[in-house]
């Protein structure tokens, strides 16, 4: 026969330790996967699902009122304390502020991300990422501040309303009972505003790449069989990006139920449950019935998932 | 017998690129029609304008007639099948049958009825409620199919619908599309880059090439007669033989095209019969296929491949073998445009 082609320079190399380690992970992926899961496992079960736990143990205890130390004793007396006018106040105020925010950050991402996903292509798409993601490089506080200068009675906004002759609709706006109030930046209109501006690319993100799973085919498909733009939309790329939307909403919907900064600089001095928990475990010291009010949020969590389970949101997933 | 669709001059370019550069076209009413040709060559552009998913820049397309230019896919009686099959994933198989008459508000009974009949039409009974992530790639094929014939089409426009199955499901439903196509009478218009499937299936066939049909014609015309080297070479890998030697025999000096299975191979010293032409050359290369074995032969200028029956003869590189083939067999062609 006549001679190899190919010079033998593909050669085992030689054994080394970290090769015999690398034949033996390969050779035993249950191992591997061992390796990979322990460490976050740990992290997940102790730290996080320990101190949740911790927490709701915590809520059950309650304050004793003349010597103000927390009795170490099951009790439902903190709940009953929760439930008090006051605070089911604040906990409406809460999830309708967060349900607001939602929803209008679904609508404005909606048509970002469509474009995003169908129509963006190279340096465009970069420009747009950079775009959606920029506002979260920058520090939270310093954009919050920035925003309660942009909305007070001597920002930009008031006075470019009165530079266009639009100051009578700021001021009926502002005029509206509940949403308005003294300025913009005193207002739940102008929290809400600085709220769907904090959290909405963490709509953006999300429904985007549900849309971006949707092939084109599947439109003209939509098209081919009869329907016009409208109902392929409703039939066809508002399903299919159900589970985009119900995630970003998990995001917008907690974020803002749990935000305790943006109400505390932006708004009255009305109460939201971040504020709450913040106060109860501070300055109060009540330390069980700050852990009653963050029950709130996961409890408020948990029945919307399966709602939104219920209605199909994750059927396309 | 009435036009189906007919295309006068269209252009579609995207940029630069002429995706279609000057296709006139007639597509009769009840025809099994193949669009074949490499990929880029403007055979898929021609389907989506027939399905209304593009529009022409300049030209006419007519569907029955209708002038079909600003016509929205949804405005159109004409059904698609599209190579991804572009199945609803979060609808079952009824309802995705089911879409368009769901979409034209057709009574909720009707449609399932009429859904169940297309199903089965297509061999998938009792598959309503499954999802399509639950279905093999055939399967999904035969929704997609149902799913565009319950709509009545007057116009069937499939888009490399078999490209995605394994060989013997795809010789499989080459028949069954065929027979389905005579059963209901309607215009199949077939985009594939698979001469085989093409000559198999369709009662005529267009080749196109950078934009523009370089042939139309039955399957039998185009294979034995192709009009240019292209031609000859995509459809059947034709030999081709160059002007010179058409003008060495004293004929005109055209480019000719010769089919490698009309070729014989024979030992050297056994002459060629009066009516044929041959030429004594070496063989560089053998590929057995069972039935028959290709041989690739370099003599007197010439390569020349050869499709002879292997007949348990064995052939080797570098043995020294006359062909010969009749002169009939070599077509003369028009000149690439």
């Amino acid at each position: 026969m006549t001679a190899p082609i190919l010079a033998p320079t593909l050669a085992e190399p030689p054994d080394g330790i970290l090769r015999r380690v690398s034949d033996h992970l390969y050779l035993n992926p249950p191992l591997l996967l061992g390796l990979l899961l322990v460490p976050p496992l740990l992290w997940i079960g102790i730290v996080y699902v320990g101190s949740l736990i911790a927490l709701l143990i915590q809520s059950f205890y309650s304050v004793d009122e003349f010597s103000g130390m927390v009795k170490h004793e099951f009790t439902l007396a903190t709940y009953a304390e929760l439930l008090r006018p006051a605070n089911i106040d604040i906990i409406v105020r809460s999830v309708l502020m967060a349900a607001a925010v939602t929803v209008a950050a679904a609508l404005i991402a909606f048509p970002i991300a469509y474009y995003a996903a169908r129509y963006a292509t190279g340096a465009v798409k970069a420009l747009y990422y950079v775009a959606v993601m920029m506002p979260l490089w920058s520090s939270y506080l310093v954009k919050i501040y920035a925003w309660k200068l942009i909305l007070a009675k001597e920002g930009i906004i008031t006075w470019l309303a009165g530079q266009t002759g639009l100051g009578p609709v700021l001021d009926f706006v502002l005029a509206t009972p509940v949403i308005g109030g003294p300025s913009l930046s005193i207002s739940f209109l102008g929290m809400f505003v600085v709220f769907v501006y904090v959290w909405l690319p963490y709509m953006i993100l999300p429904v985007q790449a549900a849309l971006e799973r949707v092939p084109r085919s599947m439109i003209d498909a939509s098209a081919d069989l009869g329907a016009a733009p409208g109902p392929t939309f409703r039939h066809i790329v508002l399903p299919l990006a159900m589970p985009g939307i119900a995630a970003g909403s998990i995001f917008t919907f907690s974020l803002t139920l749990g935000d305790y900064i943006i109400p505390q600089i932006i708004g009255n001095s009305s109460f939201f449950i971040g504020q709450a928990v913040y106060a109860q475990q501070g300055t109060a010291g009540n330390i069980p019935l700050a852990a009653a009010f963050t029950v709130v949020p996961i409890v408020i969590m948990a029945a919307y998932l399966w709602g939104a389970k219920r209605l199909g949101a994750f059927d396309a997933i | 017998m009435p036009v189906a669709v007919r295309f006068t001059n269209v252009h579609r370019h995207f940029g630069a690129v002429r995706a279609v550069d000057g296709v006139t076209l007639d597509i009769a009413e009840g025809e099994f029609f193949a669009m074949l040709g490499p990929s880029g060559s403007g055979k898929t552009t021609c389907l989506r304008l027939i399905g209304g998913f593009e529009q022409p820049d300049q030209g006419g397309i007519e569907i029955f007639g209708r002038h079909a230019e600003g016509l929205p896919p949804y405005r159109r009686n004409v059904n698609t099948v599209f190579q991804d099959y572009a199945l609803f994933p979060h609808m079952t198989v009824g309802e995705n049958v089911a879409y368009g008459l769901m979409i034209r508000k057709l009574p909720r009974p009707e449609r399932e009825t009429r859904a169940r009949e297309a199903l089965a039409l297509v061999k998938l009974n009792g598959f309503e409620g499954r999802y399509p992530r639950q279905l093999s790639g055939g399967q999904r094929q035969r929704v997609a199919l149902a799913r565009a014939l319950v709509n009545e089409p007057r116009v069937l426009l499939l888009d490399e619908p078999l490209g995605a199955l394994d060989l013997k499901l795809r010789e499989e439903m080459q028949e069954e599309l065929k027979s389905l196509q005579r059963k209901l009478g309607i215009t199949f218009v077939f985009v594939t880059h698979d001469q085989g499937e093409a000559l198999a299936m369709a009662d005529r066939l267009a080749i196109f090439h950078s934009g523009r049909i370089v042939q139309i014609g039955a399957p039998v015309e185009v294979y034995e007669r192709p009009r240019t080297r292209f031609v000859a070479d995509f459809v059947g890998s034709a030999n081709v033989l160059p002007p010179t030697y058409a003008g060495e025999a004293g004929a005109a000096a055209k480019w000719m095209s010769l089919r490698p299975e009309k070729i014989r191979a024979t030992a050297p010293e056994q002459l060629a019969a009066n009516d044929e032409a041959s030429l004594i050359g070496t063989i560089t290369n053998v590929h057995y296929q069972g039935a028959l074995t290709r041989i690739t032969v370099d003599g007197e200028g010439l390569t020349l491949r050869a499709a002879v029956p292997s007949d348990g003869r064995r052939f080797q590189t570098g043995q020294r073998i006359r062909l010969s083939w009749p002169a009939s067999a070599m077509n003369s062609m028009d000149d690439d445009p």
